[in-house]
């Protein structure tokens, strides 16, 4: 697992360090346990998200269709909830996993058999799911005395004095790592975005494992709308609106390159988790919430930067260089992987 | 035109295939206007109040603000490059002019206003995608965030209004008639764009990059700069629909033309537009504005709440796309 906390992922490690000391050097408080778990708590939603969307960005798709999934999927438990109270809870997580699932594989399907860009797919069904909230809940918000006490109460459960909903995230955490690291499916998730063509040589079916990526990518939305709604105890059609660009910052910021290929499990948490860190630092240092989203932006556009930079290694070179007009000899020792770049 | 294609064509190239009448008969366009036909009679079935010449001059301001960033937005898109914070923009731009007029300034200095930060904001979208080489979906997502959230910074929970009477012309003025100002400035936008993209050597280097921007620098074409100017092109007209949006509503928000991006990326996409890049045309996206703006009239007057319209919106984005594929494996099964 050592390889797992790249050079990139201790920078930013660094920063997230640098950006709880310069909070808890004026205010102390901050940077107490209680107060920096309630932070990991309050950002376990947008982790388990981020780890969903990072599995999307590796196989060089994107899902932005993530935040109307969470939305739906959190409406359609919230009102089987409201209808019938006996239900079991673990039944209605169990149901919001594969409602989430099932909407992802629409995307993933669109996405292989029928070869629509992901942008393109995702950004229908962005509008598509969030519409189907109004239309199954006819635009009336589902209240907290709707929803039975244990409907509410799980993600507030402690285990070993951590909430539920923390240890979600800390699952999904460590389900996601094993999986990208230890699995084939999930070492095929970096090789399609990688280098599609060389993957399909390896033998991978490239569509089917975008089509996975988005399965699971679902269900785990599917998942923390369960938790959103649970949570705030409320359903309504807007909830987590435009939540699925905080999840895209928070994999940008995580070092996870849009162009596929590039990301570590660790870099979704730490990026989720800085996001999470300034949201709640914010009104500790007495800074506006409105500040939050023009922050957020300089984030995603400085992590771009540095990704970029990063990025540029040996191989990838070339084609980059060379589209920006600077004529370069290619060096001997990469000209055997200029071929990659030569062909596509 | 009339080089004959080699039986073995690896793929249609765009303008060397069959003859213009052949061609424009089996076309994306002719399709839209088909589809533009049907749901302008089917609208005049269903309400009587349809075809009233006032109700039709409202019903255009659904889509004349958001099809002027969509013209600029179809050449971004035909580069390769796309830009997902011109709503932002307009935010932005309508905050800056709402500003102004807190200083007195006069109509003349409040368009200049929009227009220039418009530009400015197109200007550092394109420095970091053209000059720094960054992905421009990544880059505007950020930008998305960061212009939005000035124009939060500075109006917070507020709202500006207060714009003179004679800046209301923009929006809300007619030129003759039922033509509306709006409706003049879509034209010869549309015009503008259609001739620069589809008569300039500038859209050719467009079309270029587009389908490999490679080849198009090792053909002499200055690919970061053709870029940048569309990033330019692109806010200028988030700019103008600033003004415009602004001055019908005569206020400002920092919520204003929220989600926007979005729907102007589907009146591309639905245009007929690549959402990969190297192909299109401008004729697509002007009858891809006028359905989208037909649609949202007609569901409108049969009361159909918004939000159900934009499920329509997401199908009609995928179904445009899905059926040609489908189509295309449906005759290739057969042969």
């Amino acid at each position: 697992m050592s390889g797992l906390l790249s050079r990139r992922d201790a920078l930013l490690a660094l920063a997230l360090a640098l950006l709880i000391a310069l909070v808890a050097w004026r205010f102390p408080a901050f940077a107490r346990p209680t107060s920096l778990g309630g932070v990991f708590t309050d950002s376990s939603i947008l982790i388990i998200l981020a780890l969903g969307q990072m599995m999307v960005i590796l196989t060089r798709c994107i899902d932005l269709s993530m935040a109307s999934n969470l939305a739906l999927v959190g409406m359609i438990v919230a009102m089987t909830n409201a209808a019938l109270p006996a239900l079991p809870v673990p039944l209605l997580v169990v149901l919001a996993i594969a409602i989430g699932a099932t909407l992802g594989a629409v995307n993933g399907l669109l996405v292989w058999k029928v070869g629509i860009p992901p942008i393109v797919v995702t950004l229908g069904t962005l509008t598509i799911f969030r519409g189907l909230i109004f239309v199954i809940s006819d635009g009336q918000w589902i209240n907290a005395h709707e929803m039975s006490d244990g409907f509410k109460a799980l993600p507030r459960l402690t285990v070993a004095r951590v909430p539920l909903l923390a240890w979600s995230a800390i699952v999904a955490f460590a389900a996601v790592a094993v999986f990208v690291s230890r699995t084939g499916t999930g070492r095929a998730l970096y090789a399609v975005g990688g280098n599609p063509d060389a993957a399909v040589y390896a033998g991978i079916d490239a569509g089917r494992t975008r089509c996975i990526a988005f399965v699971i990518a679902g269900a785990l939305a599917g998942f923390a709308g369960y938790l959103w709604v649970a949570r705030y105890a409320v359903a309504y059609v807007d909830i987590a609106g435009g939540f699925e660009l905080d999840v895209i910052a928070a994999c940008v910021i995580g070092g996870i390159s849009i162009a596929g290929g590039i990301g570590t499990v660790v870099g979704a948490l730490l990026g989720a988790l800085f996001l999470g860190v300034i949201k709640n630092a914010l009104p500790v240092v007495d800074v506006s919430p409105f500040w939050q989203l023009a922050i957020s932006g300089a984030a995603i556009i400085i992590a771009v930067l540095f990704n970029a930079r990063a990025e540029r290694r040996p191989g990838r070179i070339i084609l980059k260089r060379a589209e920006q007009g600077v004529t370069i000899a290619v060096p001997r020792s990469v000209q055997g992987k200029s071929v990659q770049g030569e062909s596509a | 035109m009339n080089i004959p294609e080699p039986a073995s064509a690896p793929r249609a190239l765009p303008d060397r295939s069959r003859g213009w009448l052949a061609r424009s008969a089996t076309s994306w366009e002719t399709l839209l206007l088909l589809v533009a036909i049907t749901i302008f009679l089917i609208n005049m079935q269903a309400s009587p109040y349809f075809l009233d010449p006032w109700n039709l001059s409202d019903a255009t301001f659904n889509f004349t603000e958001k099809a002027m960033i969509a013209f600029a937005m179809a050449m971004l898109i035909v580069a390769g490059e796309i830009d997902l914070s011109v709503a932002s923009i307009i935010a932005l731009a309508s905050t800056a002019m709402g500003f102004a007029v807190q200083l007195g300034a006069g109509t003349p200095v409040l368009v200049l206003v929009g227009l220039g930060v418009g530009l400015l904001c197109g200007a550092f979208n394109g420095l970091l995608v053209a000059r720094f080489g960054l992905p421009s979906i990544v880059v505007t997502i950020g930008t998305l965030s960061l212009f939005r959230g000035i124009a939060y910074i500075v109006l917070g929970d507020q709202a500006y209004s207060g714009y003179p009477e004679s800046f209301a012309w923009f929006g809300q003025g007619y030129v003759f008639w039922v033509i509306t100002v709006e409706m003049v400035l879509f034209a010869l936008v549309a015009l503008a764009f259609g001739v620069l993209l589809h008569k300039t050597s500038f859209g050719r280097a467009v079309y270029a990059i587009g389908n490999n921007p490679t080849a198009a620098l090792f053909s002499g074409i200055r690919v970061p700069r053709v870029k940048f100017v569309l990033f330019l092109l692109t806010g200028l007209m988030a700019g103008l629909a600033a003004v415009c949006l602004t001055s019908r509503l005569g206020s400002t928000r920092p919520s204003i033309a929220v989600g926007w991006e979005l729907e102007v990326v589907t009146m591309v996409v639905l245009g007929g537009v690549n959402i990969l890049g190297g192909s299109g045309t401008l004729p697509g996206v002007v009858l891809a504005a006028i359905i989208m703006g037909l649609v949202t009239f007609g569901f409108g007057l049969m009361n159909v709440p918004g939000i159900v319209m934009s499920i329509f919106v997401g199908l009609l984005l995928i179904a445009v796309i899905a059926l040609p594929v489908l189509g295309r494996r449906l005759v290739s099964l057969r042969r």
